[in-house]
């Protein structure tokens, strides 16, 4: 690992990032594809420096090979992102074809939660303001 | 056998439970048959086990963690036994005649009440504490259902939701403390802890005071009290024998069996002695203001929990051995009690005293109960409630001066809300301007009596003749505390200071009853002074809406409902946590290019297009972008000597660059400016934070690689792939073979994203036409043609990648997205039809191919009784070939292919369009933006 690729790696990451904090899921692939590049480069530096490709008979001296297991992880990892992308994207494109745009819009569900609360809290300090809490009946204390 | 009376409670339960309809109250009777069967096998064992030979069963469960199911049954467990069954016997019988006028609901409670009682006796069996838990649970979740049966009552739901958070809270902190014991004591079996070398330490001290919390909840001491008032709510015979009779000893069953081990921790005796002699004494107060009889039972039971816990807790044998004696009675007399104010219910439709006026000739026998009973309670001699007092006095009048002033004063409380309780039911507190129903209510038949009579002959029998219940008591005391010699259960003990306390309790508890009209008022008088004292209810359900308030505010706090916002969160936490301790680690810095110049172009061209793929705002172009990043992460997969990534990627990039186009052609052209998530400086700080933390990482990785001495996993792998995988290629030799059972994840993976992408994709596409401006594209003469040349030729080329991959660069991955490169060739010539003609199967029927060839290859070796994905190999001479080598990797990689290729059609099929049927030539039209 020399500073250059180190500094790639964190560059990809970086502008990764900046693309996944976005509201359009297509710039959302390109940051996942972005990220899949950038942790492939760590995985297979990370495998030390380069050597021969790990066929063996080239060499009897195994040392000299590339290490082959982070390649082989990184291999999945190339296929696995292509798999997301795939699907990112006919989510785009359903979005698309639904709403015309590929926004991500903010949860519904979260939303509703929110205002819910809003209205219970002031529905709530209406009823207080006017009765005290529904609970008082059943106690049991007898006081 | 023990195990055979656990499941035979369980399936008589569940039965119970789903027959309840046709069942009904005669559920009741099928309920009895475990508890009869129970009290029968206990009988035929009793003298073995009095005689300190305790049944024990064990089955191995995790032998590696120690666990395992123990039960045990001691003598103290057999008195446990007893009260559960026994009670639980009369329990059925009386719940027969109770619910004459069954409703839908109550043949599921005679099942709920079986459940409960095999989780009891599993409770107190159990000689596990891991095992004693999980029963315990058992019992407050019966308990939850069987105050909670009647669901359409608020109220009912309301007390069994208290009940279970409370008892439910204390069990969770109860668990806590046993297993912070367990893992001190190095044991967790009960019988062993109490041998077991003295405890000691702040964390056994924690553990302590978490049990406690567990048993106080769970025996309603003070504050945790308030949840028992409320299950009254449960019809009567429930009340009766859960909330009266064995549940609620449970938390004092436990006490009693940790105190011998336990004890003499610090908290323990403190905690056990002020909180049991505070619910004692404040159990009594309350009862004693009540107008139901229930919930006046109900506080006393309350009360007699918290006499109990200071007697079983103390961790003396006398005075547990008081505890012992009191268990019996108090379950006797409570039950009969709870049974009378039931049978009284039931036949006047009240049980409130001030609508009471006497009862009619033929209630005798329950009238004689109830006062019998009651005066067992109050502790009037010649009944087991004063045997088991005089006990407890002698026992305390030692050197348990504070314990001995509390049980005095609870005492005499208690004597005094006896004391009401038979006024109330004789009708002396009848107020004369309510309805009379009392004295011509119809005469309960004697299914309803008989129990309440059975236990109150057994308290006027063992009051008179101790010498039944003498050797019992003995032997569980001496089961408890091993080497102790407990004193004989006697009704005259002599003449000493117990009996001058007990005379003292009568008589001031008696006054208290004769001026009762002045107590009352004094107590009136108390309440409202301290009326700005929250009630258990009130302080229980305050603090619930005040949890569920701050619950929401949270929520809508936290999640607002940005996903982006949720993103930018996890990521910054992602990146900042890991920096400090990376930065610390970070002590050389190596060489900034190495000595390979050709990675200075390469980044260049990574960093040129990572930061213009992040910047540019048009759609097509970032794509086009991140195809450059892809290429030129091949030419750096070449360089550092990975030619199978190379070839990966460079397919890979084809692909997804088509991919894009496809999808892309139908969004807007350009980013719109729409409202962001998050704003720009906070973006770009979370993106450099994410940036340094990597940039840190992969530093502290690498330089953490140096430190270890030989690379053992790859060395391995580089020297066993020819001898035992047959394959040169070790990258393929590890995807297929070492670590096989990763690639069959993975392509499990590919198949469920594609499947994804077609459904998601083609969800409209059956109804409704998609609408879209770019309605197909033009044929190219010359793309058709070249096609027709190309695309055999490519895929002659990936089968090449597929069959050389084991020894060669190349593989199923490899092999499947060149052959994927010249599908999409086929799109380019002729639309997706063109594609689906290309191959004679659908595309999910070769997706799931190759997965099922996969899987099968990976589980054949298992029929003969091989590891799983265990390859075997054939090597033979072919006339024209030579000597072909084949392993049984080849059909796994085979099924991987087609995985690949299948990902690949469906990708089409998602997005894929057809050539427009009327334009036979002409522009590209939609292909590019």
């Amino acid at each position: 690992m020399t500073i250059l690729l180190a500094f790639l790696a964190a560059l990809l990451f970086a502008c990764g990032t900046w693309l996944l904090m976005q509201r359009r899921l297509s710039r959302i692939i390109i940051g996942v594809g972005l990220l899949g590049h950038g942790a492939n480069l760590l995985l297979v530096t990370a495998g030390g420096p380069g050597g021969l490709a790990p066929l063996i008979g080239a060499d009897d001296n195994f040392g000299r090979y590339s290490d082959p297991l982070p390649q082989a992880l990184a291999l999945t990892a190339i296929v696995i992102t292509f798999g997301v992308t795939a699907f990112l994207l006919a989510l785009g494109f359903r979005s698309w074809q639904i709403t015309r745009d590929d926004a991500v819009e903010d949860d519904v569900e979260d939303r509703f939660v929110a205002l819910l609360n809003q209205e219970q809290s002031a529905a709530q300090e209406a009823a207080e303001s006017s009765s005290d809490a529904p609970d008082e009946s059943q106690s049991w204390e007898g006081s | 056998m023990i195990v055979a009376l656990l499941a035979l409670h369980c399936v008589v339960g569940i039965s119970a439970v789903a027959l309840h309809h046709r069942l009904s109250r005669w559920a009741f009777a099928v309920a009895a048959v475990p508890a009869f069967v129970t009290l029968v096998s206990l009988a035929t064992r009793l003298r073995a086990v009095l005689d300190g030979e305790p049944i024990v069963e064990e089955f191995s469960w995790v032998p590696q963690l120690g666990l395992s199911f123990v039960l045990r049954v001691d003598a103290f467990a057999a008195l446990m036994v007893l009260l559960v069954s026994g009670i639980g016997l009369l329990v059925c019988v009386y719940a027969v005649g109770y619910f004459s006028h069954p409703k839908p609901g109550t043949g599921r409670l005679a099942g709920l009440l079986t459940l409960f009682a095999g989780a009891m006796l599993g409770v107190v069996v159990s000689d596990h504490l891991l095992a004693m838990f999980v029963f315990w649970e058992l019992t407050t979740v019966t308990s939850y259902l069987l105050i909670g049966n009647d669901d359409w009552s608020p109220e009912a739901r309301d007390a069994a939701l208290m009940a279970i958070l409370i008892t439910g809270a204390g069990g969770l902190a109860m668990l806590a403390g046993l297993v912070i014991v367990g893992q001190a004591a190095g044991t967790y079996q009960i019988s062993e802890l109490a041998t077991a070398a003295p405890l000691s330490g702040s964390a056994v001290t924690v553990g302590v005071i978490c049990i406690l919390i567990g048993a106080f909840t769970k025996s309603a001491q003070v504050p945790f009290s308030g949840w028992l008032p409320g299950a009254m709510v449960a019809p009567t015979p429930i009340s009766a024998y859960l909330h009266a009779a064995t549940m609620v000893k449970a938390g004092v069953f436990l006490m009693a069996r940790l105190a011998p081990a336990l004890a003499d921790i610090g908290p323990w005796r403190p905690l056990v002695l002020g909180v049991g002699a505070a619910t004692m004494v404040v159990g009594g107060w309350r009862a004693l203001r009540q107008h139901d009889l229930k919930l006046l039972l109900a506080h006393g039971t309350v009360s007699q929990l918290g006499f109990l816990t200071m007697l079983v807790g103390a961790g003396a044998y006398d005075v547990a051995q008081a505890g012992a004696v009191l268990l019996l009675a108090h379950g006797a007399f409570k039950a009969a009690l709870f049974m009378v104010v039931g049978i009284v219910d039931h036949q006047t439709g009240t049980r409130d005293v001030r609508r009471l006026h006497g009862f009619g000739r033929g209630w005798t026998p329950v009238m004689v109960v109830g006062v019998v009973a009651a005066a067992s309670m109050a502790g009037l001699p010649p009944l087991l409630g004063f045997i088991a007092k005089e006990k407890a006095l002698d026992a305390a009048t030692g050197d348990e001066q504070f314990m001995l002033v509390a049980i005095v004063a609870g005492s005499i409380l208690t004597v005094a809300y006896s004391g009401r309780f038979v006024l109330g039911l004789l009708g002396r507190l009848g107020e004369p301007d309510a309805d009379v129903v009392s004295r011509d209510a119809p005469v309960p038949g004697w299914g309803l009596v008989a129990p309440s009579v059975v236990l109150t002959v057994f308290t006027v029998v063992a009051g008179l003749a101790p010498v039944i219940v003498d050797r019992f008591i003995r032997a569980s005391t001496t089961s408890l505390y091993a080497d102790s010699h407990p004193a004989n259960v006697k009704l005259w003990a002599g003449f000493n200071t117990a009996l001058v306390l007990s005379g003292c309790i009568i008589a001031a508890g008696a006054v208290l009853v004769w001026r009762h009209a002045t107590v009352s008022a004094a107590q009136d008088r108390f309440h409202t002074a301290i009326a700005w004292v929250p009630s258990n209810d009130r302080a229980f359900w305050g603090a619930m809406s005040v949890l569920a308030r701050s619950a929401k505010h949270v929520t809508a706090t936290v999640q607002n409902g940005s996903l982006p916002l949720y993103l930018m969160v996890i990521l910054a936490v992602a990146a900042l946590a890991p920096l400090g301790p990376a930065v610390s680690e970070l002590d050389t810095w190596p060489a900034i290019v190495g000595d390979v110049p050709v990675h200075i172009p390469l980044a260049a061209v990574i960093a040129a297009g990572a930061i213009g793929a992040a910047v540019v705002r048009r759609r097509i172009a970032a794509a086009l972008l991140l195809g450059a990043v892809g290429y030129a992460m091949a030419g750096f997969y070449v360089v550092q000597g990975a030619p199978d990534l190379a070839l990966t990627q460079f397919a890979i990039e084809t692909l997804a660059t088509v991919l894009f186009v496809l999808v892309l052609r139908f969004l807007p052209r350009q980013f719109e400016a729409g409202r962001a998530a998050v704003t720009v400086p906070i973006r770009l700080a979370v993106s450099v934070a994410v940036g340094v933390s990597v940039f840190v990482l992969a530093l502290v990785a690498s330089a953490a690689r140096r430190d270890v001495s030989q690379d053992q996993i790859s060395g391995e792998m580089l020297a066993r792939s020819v001898p035992d995988g047959k394959g040169a290629n070790v990258v393929n030799v590890i995807l297929v073979d070492f670590r096989g059972l990763d690639t069959m994840g993975e392509i499990t993976v590919l198949v469920i994203a594609a499947l994804g992408a077609v459904a998601l994709a083609r969800a409209t596409r059956g109804s409704a036409p998609v609408e879209n401006d770019h309605a197909g594209f033009a044929r190219l003469p010359v793309v058709v043609a070249s096609s027709r040349v190309l695309f055999p030729s490519i895929v002659v080329l990936s089968l090449y990648f597929l069959f050389a991959g084991h020894n060669q660069p190349g593989g199923g991955f490899v092999g499947g997205l060149t052959a994927g490169a010249a599908i999409s060739l086929r799109y380019v010539a002729g639309g997706v039809t063109s594609v689906r003609e290309s191959f004679r199967f659908k595309p999910w029927t070769i997706l799931g191919g190759g997965m099922v060839l996969s899987i099968g290859t990976a589980l054949v070796p298992l029929l003969s009784g091989r590891s799983l994905l265990e390859h075997s190999s054939i090597e033979r001479d072919v006339v024209v070939l030579g000597t072909v080598k084949a392993t049984t990797a080849l059909p796994f990689d085979v099924g991987v292919y087609l995985v690949v290729i299948g990902l690949v059609l469906m990708a089409f099929e998602a997005f894929g369009d057809d050539v427009a049927p009327d334009s036979g030539s002409g522009s590209v039209g939609s292909a590019a933006p």
